[in-house]
């Protein structure tokens, strides 16, 4: 397979605005706009019937990718490829990189493709229009990936990785450096393979060492292969979490913070939650300062207020000595609870419905009413209705007590949520639930007086 | 060609040893199974074995190979030459008679040449540069003034006898000079023709240059001299279902004779031809040759809308009868004259009719006469229609303008579905790519190459039937049937419902007309009137559309013309009350 020398000879300057566009920025791209002002850039001239052709044909296919017709869109595909005899040398350029993402798209899905056409169309393509080159030897080793073909795959990659053509550009540096982390990756998976392996053996078996020896030239290279990646800004989360893995492993406890502070702390880097999930997972496992945990959480709790890791966060806060840090344990339980999806969380409730208590007890009724001002217009209604309270019962009475108790406390007894549990008659939870009765008359912020 | 030419080297290749040789452009021998090229070449050039056309007959002497090019010596004006032959051809296969292609097309083009000084006269371009000097056999009017002066005017045949090399010795002149090797020299550089370079350039006032698109026209016009049983209509959909050369046409242009560069912008297309736009370069060529009035269009031809409008109320499966009421209105109208159907170029205004757009106008007219189209008196009559049809089973039908309509919506659509894919599906560009230089040549073979071989893999994803079956050329798009519920006929169908007795003459139940046009333009724009869908019923416009895709026309040229035919026949209304916005007119029938 031969480039075209025309191609080769004009620089494209314009496309590489567009694959750096794509990369930087928010990360989104909006492919049909571009097209759109692509054609109005265009008008004001007579499209010729050939460009007719083209479009219509184009929508034809995107039509037929839509409703799954592979066939239809193979049919349709096979008329497309004149587009890259067209007069119009913009066009022409521009039609390399579609016809590849429409028909991989058509050779993934359509029952008569195989592996093999797949291969033969991606290396056609590769040498059509030379600046795809990479970007379709990365998604052709993927597509490998996903058939499983990790050997072919890794050759693929390793192919890509070797190319050079004149002066690279930015934009194709980062292909490379992803290309290369994609190799890495690879490699990291026989790495962990074998220490799966050398988990099973012996200490002192012969063969451990040679085990060890293998593993630790693989873990080398990997790290070559990943760590330039991970020095540019982007979401790079299976590559820092391989790589820290190995770091871990062979006991570089430094390089696997400094990769994983800079991931989560470097300002070009996009906002990740990863990034700080890794850190304070790792920073467990290290067992660091409380103080240092909390303060990585908070950032998470900035980004992500419903996550998971908020429950343990709150716990660090109830533990802390500040009492900064306690009002902060109270605005993170309430934040949870404001999610939908973490409505039925009991854990939540439950500690919500405990540390009210204990805010309240330890006279901070000003904290409970800063947050429940916000909440009481909706709260009510999102979770205290006589239809949660009904369901909740049903489903799950642990709950539902938890629930009424917090109830009880925010809006008084008169609310429907706690009355409906109060008039409950069940034999295990009637002392819960005078228990129950009896906090919050003592502790309801409506009408504290009484 | 190649292959036959290379049979006598016998070694065997030394990357394959296959003994199977072709020759390349330089002419020398490459294996067909390995594709090595050898050192040697072909000495002997034999071009008198070639089974060549009419090139050869009208540039002997010619062919000669030059040394740079390698391929034969020959004119744009030559090119066109074989597309129009090709063009005759593929019409004569369709079954027009032989004589369009010896003796009408062929003296059209021989005049064309003539008025334009490329031959047939005593000092054409070529020798005297392009400061040719005044005809001086310039035939004048007087020889024109009758049907068996075109067609005597010449003895020299060359565009009839092709595929042999036989030209009568006795031809008086030779078409170009051949004394002219400096010029082709140089200007062989950026083409591949001997003029394409000059001819690319010519702008001479007065002078209708050749295109592509005019070869269509020719086409026309020879068929509108021999009163053909093919409207423009029908010569744009034939083209555009292939059985016309057109797009590409150069692809079968012999061998030898090399495209590239300046030949380019001449003679590749990237278009479908446009009904309005053949018609206007028709008229424009017809003026330009100075032909004399056309042979007369009477009841008896084709082209008269009498027989026009039956033909397509078939098409679009309207009752027979309805064929009485466009008789009658291309009566009152006037538009069954002969002389107004006749076309008559140096009349003072040349303008002819479009037959087709014409008769199928009538037939809109009519059913506005019938149905009104005011999205409400077409279904109170069908829905009588249909109460009739119900009881009366046995009898003859009732002509049901919904269940038309449902029929005849649902087959457009279809159709018109089937369409548009073919046009996407439609491959534009020739096995023989064109480029604009040798230094572009190889790139546009290695592209062209890309995308053969990424169709090919392609098409075996593509189901083993063929998908664009090449329909065979008919006059006819529809084929109705009776008993397929889908296709319901409804030829036989009455308009019983739709008429009723007025003493002795039968008149239309409806009384009411609307125009379609109140005010026409009366500004140089030279368009008619303007069309606003969304102005209109929608009846009427399905109406349109379905006949504007019939003839692959605007709709806005359809609702011209029906404006036009209503314009004579409300004569009056639009002299007296032109502000009227609905005029009242009971018609008598």
């Amino acid at each position: 397979m031969s480039d075209f020398s025309e191609e080769l000879i004009r620089p494209k300057t314009e496309d590489d605005q567009e694959e750096s566009c794509v990369f930087s920025g928010t990360g989104m791209s909006f492919p049909w706009l571009q097209k759109h002002i692509g054609t109005v850039a265009t008008g004001g001239k007579k499209e010729k019937d050939f460009a007719q052709t083209t479009n219509a044909c184009l929508s034809f296919i995107q039509e037929a990718l839509l409703k799954h017709q592979w066939q239809q869109a193979a049919e349709f595909m096979h008329s497309y490829f004149q587009i890259l005899e067209d007069s119009d040398s913009h066009k022409r350029q521009a039609a390399p990189e579609i016809i590849w993402k429409l028909g991989s798209e058509i050779l993934f899905y359509h029952p008569k493709s195989n592996v093999e056409t797949f291969n033969t169309f991606a290396d056609r393509m590769k040498n059509i229009g030379v600046l795809n080159y990479l970007k379709i030897s990365l998604q052709h080793a993927l597509y490998l990936l996903h058939h499983g073909m990790l050997e072919d795959a890794n050759r693929n990659l390793s192919h890509a990785e070797t190319w050079r053509y004149g002066e690279k550009s930015s934009s194709q540096e980062v292909l490379i450096n992803l290309i290369q982390a994609y190799k890495g990756l690879l490699q990291y998976y026989t790495w962990s393979k074998k220490k799966m392996e050398l988990s099973t053996l012996d200490e002192d078996d012969y063969a451990y060492n040679t085990a060890s020896q293998n593993m630790l030239n693989h873990s080398w290279k990997t790290s070559v292969n990943l760590c330039a990646l991970i020095q540019t800004p982007g979401v790079w989360d299976p590559f820092v979490k391989s790589y820290v893995e190995m770091l871990e492993f062979y006991g570089d406890q430094d390089g696997a913070r400094e990769v994983l502070t800079n991931y989560a702390y470097d300002e070009k880097f996009p906002s990740n939650p990863n990034a700080h999930i890794y850190l304070y997972n790792f920073l467990k496992r290290e067992k660091a300062p409380r103080e240092k945990l909390i303060s990585v959480l908070k950032i998470l709790y900035q980004i992500v207020p419903s996550h998971k890791l908020m429950l343990e966060f709150h716990r660090l806060l109830r533990k802390s000595e500040k009492e900064d840090h306690h009002k902060l344990g109270l605005e993170v339980l309430f934040g949870v609870l404001d999610f939908a999806g973490c409505t039925k969380n009991i854990t939540a409730w439950k500690y919500l419905a405990k540390y009210l208590r204990q805010t309240l007890m330890g006279n901070h009724l000003a904290w409970v009413q800063e947050e429940w001002n916000s909440r009481k217009n909706w709260w009510p209604g999102f979770h205290f209705s006589s239809f949660w309270a009904k369901s909740d019962w049903k489903e799950d009475k642990a709950l539902a007590c938890e629930k009424a108790l917090v109830a009880g406390i925010l809006l008084g007894k008169g609310c429907r949520y706690f009355r409906f549990i109060s008039k409950q008659d069940d034999e295990v939870l009637r002392k819960k639930i005078k228990r129950i009765k009896k906090s919050v008359k003592k502790h309801s912020i409506v009408n504290p007086g009484l | 060609m190649d292959l036959e030419e290379a049979k006598e080297f016998k070694e065997r290749c030394t990357q394959c040893a296959a003994v199977s040789w072709g020759l390349t452009d330089e002419g020398k021998y490459y294996c067909t199974s390995c594709h090595n090229v050898t050192e040697r070449s072909k000495e002997v050039i034999n071009t008198g074995a070639i089974p060549n056309t009419k090139i050869q007959a009208i540039s002997r002497g010619l062919k000669r190979k030059r040394k740079l090019e390698k391929g034969w010596d020959w004119y744009v004006c030559e090119g066109f030459q074989q597309i129009l032959y090709q063009q005759a051809e593929a019409l004569k296969t369709l079954g027009v008679g032989p004589e369009l292609k010896n003796e009408v097309l062929h003296n059209f083009w021989k005049r064309y040449l003539q008025k334009s000084k490329q031959a047939y006269c005593k000092n054409p371009v070529y020798t005297s540069g392009r400061k040719a000097t005044v005809l001086e056999d310039n035939p004048s009017h007087s020889d024109w003034d009758s049907e068996p002066d075109l067609l005597s005017d010449f003895s020299c045949r060359s565009f009839v006898e092709s595929g042999t090399d036989s030209q009568p010795d006795g031809c008086p002149q030779k078409p170009f000079p051949i004394s002219k090797a400096s010029q082709s020299e140089t200007a062989s550089i950026c083409s591949g023709s001997l003029d394409g370079v000059e001819y690319s350039l010519r702008k001479e006032k007065g002078i209708v240059k050749m295109t592509v698109p005019r070869t269509l026209a020719f086409c026309y016009l020879s068929l509108l001299w021999q009163r053909e049983t093919i409207t423009l209509s029908d010569l744009l959909r034939f083209v555009e279902e292939g059985h016309i050369p057109y797009i590409n046409a150069f692809q079968h242009f012999p061998e030898e004779m090399k495209l590239y560069g300046r030949d380019k912008g001449i003679f590749a297309i990237e278009s479908w031809p446009a009904y309005e736009d053949i018609y206007k370069k028709m008229i424009e060529i017809a003026k330009f040759l100075d032909l004399p009035r056309f042979p007369d269009i009477t009841e008896d031809c084709y082209l008269h809308p009498n027989i026009l409008c039956m033909k397509y109320l078939m098409e679009v499966n309207l009752p027979d009868e309805m064929n009485d009421l466009t008789c009658q209105v291309v009566k009152m109208t006037g538009i069954g004259e002969v002389d107004f159907l006749t076309f008559d170029p140096i009349a003072k205004m040349a303008k002819t009719v479009k037959y087709d757009v014409q008769a199928v106008a009538v037939i809109v007219v009519v059913l506005k006469l019938l149905f009104l189209l005011d999205d409400n008196l077409e279904w109170t009559l069908s829905n009588i229609a249909e109460k009739y049809n119900e009881k009366n089973k046995e009898d003859k039908p009732w002509f049901d303008f919904r269940k038309w309509y449902q029929v005849m919506k649902r087959s457009v659509d279809e159709k018109k579905q089937k369409w548009e894919e073919a046009r996407a599906k439609y491959l534009w560009k020739s096995e023989k790519p064109l480029y604009h230089s040798s230094i572009d040549r190889a790139v546009v073979y290695k592209r062209r190459e890309m995308v053969v071989s990424l169709q090919k893999q392609f098409s075996t994803l593509v189901d083993s039937a063929p998908t664009v079956e090449k329909k065979s050329p008919s006059s006819f798009q529809f084929n109705w049937t009776e008993g397929d519920s889908a296709r319901t006929c409804f030829h036989g169908h009455g308009l019983q419902g739709i008429l009723k007795k007025k003493g002795q003459s039968m008149t239309t139940k409806n009384s009411l007309y609307w125009l379609s046009t109140q005010k026409f333009c009366r500004s140089y724009c030279k368009h008619v009137t303007t069309y606003e869908e969304s102005n209109f019923s929608l009846s009427y416009q399905f109406i349109i559309n379905l006949f504007s895709f019939l003839l692959r026309i605007k709709t806005s040229s359809l609702h011209e013309e029906v404006s036009l035919i209503e314009k004579r026949l409300f004569k009056t209304k639009y002299s007296k009350t032109k502000k009227k916005s609905r005029s009242r007119k009971g018609r008598k029938y």
